[in-house]
């Protein structure tokens, strides 16, 4: 065993003592956050997928009345002297 | 405890039963880590209790989610991630074993030592090369080491 192994297996050792006491509290007060959280999280998520709908429906509407794909009418008459 | 079939409350009850019991088993450990990271003591870590509550709250959220994923692994992460973001607060020791260590040295060391996670894995975690995670954990073991030797305890070849 090399001199470095030597040294981090007594940091190892300094670092393996006993656990600290776990207030009662924690699991209750961190799954009370965590269900916030996750409301939190599904609400963003929904608004943004009305935010979608309603963006994809604007467009639609818009593209049905101004059907952008049809060539433009041509704003000028080519002249025509008749007969 | 009438077990109920409606929905999200049965589905919600599932859930906080599987968290309940998985923090039952692993909160002493996690919270070891934690305070090791915050260099508190042992009876009194207030900040590497909100650590770990907040990171827990993120397991909780994520629960369903989790397929082939280690909460355990995924609680560390996030503790450690968020002890990297908010270190500025921790700078100075409390009196924890590592109080003579920066944040970043702290972090190193207790996920290289303690928690025995791979060298490339802690690179990934931090967002640093390997090369400067091996030159931290060196440094830090050497700062260790050195507390040690000047406070009067044997140096390390006679420590068995």
């Amino acid at each position: 065993m090399s001199r470095y192994e030597d040294k981090e297996a007594a940091v190892r050792r300094l670092l393996d003592t006993p656990h600290p006491p776990v207030p009662g509290h924690l699991a209750g007060t961190a799954a009370e956050r965590g269900s916030r959280l996750l409301r939190r999280h599904r609400a963003v998520r929904r608004a943004a997928w009305t935010l979608f709908a309603l963006a994809l429906l604007a467009f639609v509407l818009w593209a049905s009345v101004a059907q952008p794909w049809e060539a433009p009418a041509a704003e000028t008459t080519p002249p025509f002297d008749g007969l | 405890m009438a077990e109920q079939r409606n929905g999200p409350r049965a589905e919600r009850a599932h859930r906080t039963r599987e968290f309940d019991a998985f923090v039952a088993g692993a909160a002493g450990r996690l919270l070891h880590t934690a305070t090791l990271l915050t260099a508190e003591t042992r009876t009194r870590n207030p900040y590497a209790q909100t650590l770990l509550t907040a990171a827990l709250a993120h397991t909780y959220a994520v629960w369903e989610r989790l397929r082939d994923e280690d909460p355990y692994e995924l609680t560390r992460r996030d503790l450690a991630a968020r002890f990297a973001r908010t270190a500025w607060r921790h700078h100075g020791g409390r009196g924890g074993v590592l109080s003579a260590l920066l944040p970043q040295e702290r972090l190193v060391v207790v996920l290289r030592l303690y928690e025995g996670v791979a060298e490339e894995q802690v690179a990934a975690l931090l967002g640093l090369p390997e090369a400067r995670v091996r030159a931290v954990h060196a440094r830090a073991v050497a700062t260790l080491r050195a507390g040690r030797d000047s406070t009067g305890k044997p140096a390390g070849r006679t420590a068995a």
